[in-house]
C-alpha cells in the first residue's frame, strides 16, 4: 500500500447518483452490463468495484473484505467509513473470487433485507462460462457471459436462490462495468 | 439551492434509501423498513415518494409529477416545484419524455417503457392494515406468505354482495410470493402494473417503507376463479377527447344532476385532442 | 355552458403563501412581535416547541413560533424539518439530572427531605382568574430573591433505593437506539420507547397517561419527584479525552414511583416510571412517566389490555407531526379513488335493482 490514496469520484454527488443508477438498472434488469463513472481504483480493486463501494457502502454498513484484497482496506476505510469486519455480520462484501454465499447473512423470513450484497471482481462480463438467466426483471431469458466464477456457480447460486426471499444478491464487476443478480433471479448453465 | 445539498437529502441519508430501493428490488413486493427523514412537507402528502425520488435524481433526469392523473393539481405543482427548486431537473408534463414520473393515486394512460420509472406514493403499505391493524402480526403473515386473512375478507364481501368490494388499492400478489398493496390507484389501473416494462419504485415515508417491482415482474390482482378480478370505470367516452378506454373523472356541472366525464390523465387527454380527437363536450368548446 | 378545466394551481399556490404571510402579520397598525419577545414571553410555547421538535434552540423555537403565528404542532414541524438536515458531530454523554440546578423540586412521597420541597415558578397554586390588569403593559413583575440553598438535592427515587424499596436504574445496554435515524422495529425496547414520548404529542401522551390512571392499565402511581432546572450538556471528544460542558439545558423531570408486588425473582418493591423533557413542562414529563410505566407491563409480568400497555400502539401514535400529516392529508384530493367508489357503489346498487325486479316478475 502507497502512503498517498488515490481520490474517491471527482464529482461525489454526481457520480455516485450515475452509479446508483447503472447498479439499480443492473439489479432492475438481471445479466444487464451497465458502465459505472471513472474512478482511480486502488490495486487489487477495479474501477467498478471501486465505484459500487464508494457509492453504496458507509460506517452504518459493516464490510467484509476478501484477505486476497486487503491492500485496498485502507482506501475503503477512508473513503467510506465502514467498519470491516466478519463475513457473518457483513451488510457488504467485497470478493475478487466469489466466497462461500452461505456464510453470509441471508436475512430472516420476516427481515429479508436485513442480508448481504456480494461484490465480486470477476475477469470479465463478455467472456467466459455462459448462463441463462430469468426471473423479475427479465422478459424472457436473458444471457450472461462470466469469466471469473467457479465452475459450479450454477449450483451455488441454486442454494442461494432457495432461500427466497432470503439470501444474497450479487454485483459482478469488471473494468468499469457492473451486472447484477439478484436473489430472485434463477441460473441455468446454458 | 443554497444551503441545501442536490435534490435536498444529505449523501448519507441518499445511501441508506437507495441500499434499501437495492434491496425492494432484489425482494419484490416486500416491504423495506428505512429510515424515513422528516421532510419539509407533511407525512400524507408523498414523502416516501419525494425522498425515493430525491435518491434516485440526477441532473440529466426528467421528471413528471402527478396527483390524481393530473400534472396540475396542487399537490403536484408543489412536488414539481421542489424538485425544480432542489435538483434543478428538468421537469415535463409529457409521460413519454420522462424518465422519472412521481405519482399519487393513477398509473399514466400511456404504456411505460423500460427506460422509465414510476415512482408511487405510498399512504399504507400494508395491504392487510384493515384486518390485522398490529404491523408486528402482519409482518409474520408476509414471512409465512399466510394470505389467508385477505382471501377471507374477499370471500366474505363475495357472500355478502355478490362481488368484490374493493375498487381502489386493490391488493396484488406480487412474483406469487408477496401480497402488495398497489397504493391507493384505482383497481382500473392493476393490470397495467402486471408485467409493466418500467421499474416499479414505492415509498410510503410516515409508515417508513419502501418496495418496488422490477419490470416485467407478474402483478396479480387477488381474486378467485368463479369471481375473476373487473377493473371498474365509468360506463362514458371522455367528454372532451372520446377516450372510451381512459380512466374518467366525474365532474359536476350544475346542481341539476349535470355530469361531465372526462380523462383523470390530463396529458395523455391533451394529447388526444391536440392529435384531433373531439369528445361530445369538447365539441361544444370548440364552438363556443 | 362548455367545460373548462380548472388550471393555475401554481399561482394559486403563491397567492395562498402571499395571504398566509399577511394573516400572520395581522394588524400593521400594531408593533410586529419579535422573536426576543416570543422566546422570553411564550416560553412554554418555546419549550414545548423544542421538545417534540427534538432541538434546544430556544432563539429558533421562537422563530418557528412566530412563523407559524402559533400554530405549535406547525412549529415543532419547521423545526424538525430543519434539525433532519443538521449534521452530527458526536454525542453527548449521558445527563446528570442528580446534579441539576433546581428551579423546582418537589416530591408527593414526601413531607420534606434533603434540598426541600421547592415550589419554583408554577401555576399549581394560582387562582385560575383572568388578570386584567395584564391588559395594559405594566411594570416588570419581579419576585423575591432568597439565598439559595446549596445543599444537595438527591433524587427521591435514589433515597428509595438506598433501602433496597425501589428497583435499580439498570445499566443501559449498548447505544441507545434513535428514531429519527432508523426505524421502528419490535420489540421496541425501552430507549426508544422513551425517545418516542420525549418526541411524542403532549396531548396524545396526557389522554393515554389519564386512562391508566381511569383503570386502563392501572400503574399505582405516586410523583416520586418532579424537578426542572439546569442541567450540563457534555461532550467526550475522543482527541481530548476528557469531558468539556458545552453548556446548559433546562429540562422538567419527572419520576414517578409505582406499586410492584414481585415476580419469582423481584422481591415487593417500587418501579418506576420516568419521564424527561426539554424545558418547562411538567403536564408532559408526568404524563409521559405514566405511560412509561404501563408500557413496562410485559417486561414486569403484568397484563397487557390497555391502550397504554401497547407498545405498538403507542409508538405509532404518539408523533403529531406524523398523525397531523396523515390526518390532514385526507384534504388532498382523493376523486380518482372516490369515483371508483362511485362507480363501484353505482354498480352494487344496479345490481340489488335487478334482483329485486327479476323476484318481482317471478311472483
Amino acid at each position: 500500500m502507497t502512503d498517498t490514496l488515490t481520490p474517491g469520484f471527482a464529482d461525489p454527488v454526481a457520480d455516485a447518483q450515475a452509479c446508483f443508477r447503472a447498479v439499480l438498472d443492473a439489479l432492475a434488469h438481471p445479466g444487464r452490463i451497465r458502465p459505472v463513472p471513472p474512478v482511480e481504483a486502488p490495486a487489487p480493486l477495479c474501477p467498478a468495484a471501486a465505484a459500487v463501494v464508494l457509492t453504496l457502502v458507509d460506517h452504518e454498513t459493516p464490510l467484509w473484505v476478501d484477505p486476497a484484497a486487503a491492500a485496498a482496506s485502507g482506501w475503503i476505510t477512508f473513503h467510506t467509513g465502514a467498519a470491516t469486519g466478519e463475513q457473518a455480520r457483513a451488510a457488504f462484501a467485497f470478493a475478487l473470487t466469489l466466497p462461500d454465499l452461505a456464510l453470509l447473512p441471508a436475512g430472516s423470513d420476516e427481515a429479508p433485507d436485513n442480508s448481504a450484497t456480494v461484490i465480486v471482481q470477476v475477469q470479465s462480463l463478455e467472456r467466459g462460462a455462459r448462463f441463462e438467466l430469468s426471473g423479475p426483471g427479465l422478459r424472457e431469458s436473458a444471457p450472461l457471459a462470466v469469466e471469473g466464477l467457479p465452475t459450479d456457480f450454477a449450483d451455488r447460486w441454486a442454494a442461494n436462490h432457495a432461500l427466497f426471499p432470503r439470501g444474497v444478491d450479487l454485483l459482478l464487476c469488471t473494468g468499469n462495468q457492473v451486472a447484477a443478480l439478484p436473489r430472485s433471479v434463477t441460473v441455468r448453465n446454458a | 439551492m443554497k444551503g441545501y445539498n442536490f435534490a435536498y437529502l444529505d449523501e448519507q441519508t441518499k445511501r441508506m434509501i437507495r441500499r434499501c430501493v437495492l434491496k425492494a428490488v432484489a425482494i419484490p413486493g416486500h416491504q423495506v423498513p428505512f429510515g424515513s427523514r422528516e421532510m419539509p412537507l407533511p407525512y400524507g402528502w408523498g414523502t416516501g415518494g419525494i425522498q425515493v425520488t430525491a435518491s434516485i435524481l440526477g441532473s440529466d433526469d426528467v421528471l413528471k409529477v402527478i396527483d390524481q392523473g393530473a400534472d396540475d393539481t396542487t399537490n403536484a405543482v408543489s412536488i414539481r416545484r421542489f424538485f425544480a427548486r432542489t435538483a434543478g431537473v428538468r421537469t415535463t408534463t409529457a409521460t413519454a419524455e420522462a424518465t422519472v414520473i412521481q405519482t399519487r393515486h393513477r398509473i399514466p394512460e400511456k404504456q411505460l417503457r423500460e427506460d422509465q420509472i414510476i415512482v408511487y406514493q405510498v399512504p399504507q403499505p400494508e395491504p392487510m392494515f384493515r384486518l390485522e391493524p398490529s404491523r408486528v402480526e402482519t409482518r409474520r403473515m408476509h414471512a409465512l406468505a399466510d394470505y389467508g386473512l385477505m382471501h377471507v375478507k374477499l370471500y366474505e364481501d363475495i357472500a355478502r354482495f355478490g362481488q368484490i368490494s374493493i375498487s381502489y388499492d386493490y391488493p396484488v400478489m406480487v412474483n406469487q410470493r408477496y401480497l402488495m398493496s398497489p397504493s391507493p390507484i384505482p383497481a382500473f389501473d392493476n393490470p397495467k402494473m402486471d408485467r409493466m416494462p418500467a421499474l416499479q419504485l414505492f415509498g410510503a415515508g410516515r409508515e417508513k417503507r419502501i418496495y418496488a417491482i422490477p419490470p416485467w415482474t407478474q402483478v396479480k390482482s387477488l381474486d378467485f376463479d368463479d369471481h375473476p378480478f373487473r377493473a371498474i370505470n365509468a360506463p362514458h367516452p371522455c367528454g372532451l377527447c372520446g377516450a372510451t378506454d381512459s380512466y374518467l373523472d366525474e365532474v359536476v356541472t350544475d346542481d341539476h344532476g349535470g355530469r361531465l366525464f372526462v380523462c383523470s390523465d390530463t396529458d395523455h387527454c391533451a394529447e388526444r385532442r391536440a392529435a384531433g380527437y373531439v369528445g361530445t363536450d369538447g365539441m361544444k368548446e370548440a364552438a363556443e | 355552458m362548455a367545460y373548462v378545466a380548472v388550471k393555475g394551481g401554481e399561482t394559486a399556490i403563491d397567492a395562498a403563501h402571499a395571504w398566509l404571510n399577511e394573516e400572520r402579520r395581522g394588524d400593521a397598525s400594531v408593533p410586529e412581535l419579535s422573536v426576543a419577545q416570543i422566546e422570553g414571553q411564550l416560553g412554554r410555547a418555546v419549550d414545548r416547541t423544542m421538545a417534540e421538535g427534538s432541538l434546544y434552540d430556544r432563539e429558533l423555537a421562537a422563530l418557528a413560533v412566530k412563523q407559524t403565528a402559533g400554530d405549535l404542532i406547525e412549529a415543532i414541524f419547521l423545526l424538525r424539518a430543519y434539525r433532519t438536515t443538521l449534521p452530527r458531530f458526536g454525542y453527548s454523554l449521558p445527563l446528570e439530572t442528580a446534579s441539576m440546578q433546581i428551579a423546582r423540586r418537589i416530591s408527593a412521597v414526601f413531607k420534606d427531605l434533603p434540598g426541600g420541597q421547592v415550589l419554583g415558578p408554577t401555576h399549581d397554586y394560582t387562582h385560575r382568574l383572568l388578570d386584567f390588569s395584564l391588559l395594559d403593559p405594566g411594570a416588570a413583575a419581579s419576585a423575591p430573591r432568597a439565598e439559595p440553598d446549596r445543599s444537595a438535592m438527591p433524587r427521591v427515587p435514589d433515597i428509595l433505593g438506598q433501602e433496597g424499596l425501589m428497583e435499580a436504574d439498570g445499566e443501559a445496554a449498548g447505544e441507545p437506539g434513535d428514531l429519527t435515524r432508523e426505524p421502528l422495529r419490535f420489540p421496541a425496547e425501552r430507549d426508544v420507547r422513551l425517545q418516542a414520548l420525549a418526541r411524542g404529542d403532549e396531548g396524545f401522551v396526557l389522554g393515554l397517561g389519564y386512562s391508566t390512571q381511569r383503570g386502563y392499565g392501572g400503574t399505582h402511581p405516586f410523583a416520586g419527584e418532579i424537578r426542572m432546572g439546569e442541567v450540563a450538556v457534555e461532550i467526550l471528544p475522543p482527541e481530548l479525552g476528557f469531558a468539556i460542558d458545552i453548556g446548559d439545558i433546562v429540562l422538567t423531570e419527572c419520576q414517578m414511583v409505582n406499586q410492584f408486588k414481585g415476580s419469582k425473582t423481584a422481591p415487593p418493591q417500587f418501579t418506576r416510571g420516568y419521564g424527561l423533557v426539554f424545558g418547562f413542562n411538567e403536564r408532559k414529563a408526568m404524563s409521559m412517566a405514566l405511560v412509561d410505566r404501563a408500557m413496562r407491563a410485559t417486561e414486569l409480568g403484568e397484563d397487557v389490555t390497555a391502550p397504554a400497555q401497547n407498545v405498538e400502539f403507542v409508538l405509532y401514535h404518539s408523533d403529531n407531526i406524523e398523525a397531523t400529516g396523515f390526518v390532514e392529508h385526507l384534504k388532498l384530493p382523493h376523486y380518482v379513488d372516490f369515483q371508483s367508489e362511485l362507480q363501484n357503489v353505482r354498480r352494487m346498487r344496479a345490481e340489488q335493482q335487478r334482483v329485486v325486479e327479476r323476484k318481482e316478475a317471478a311472483e
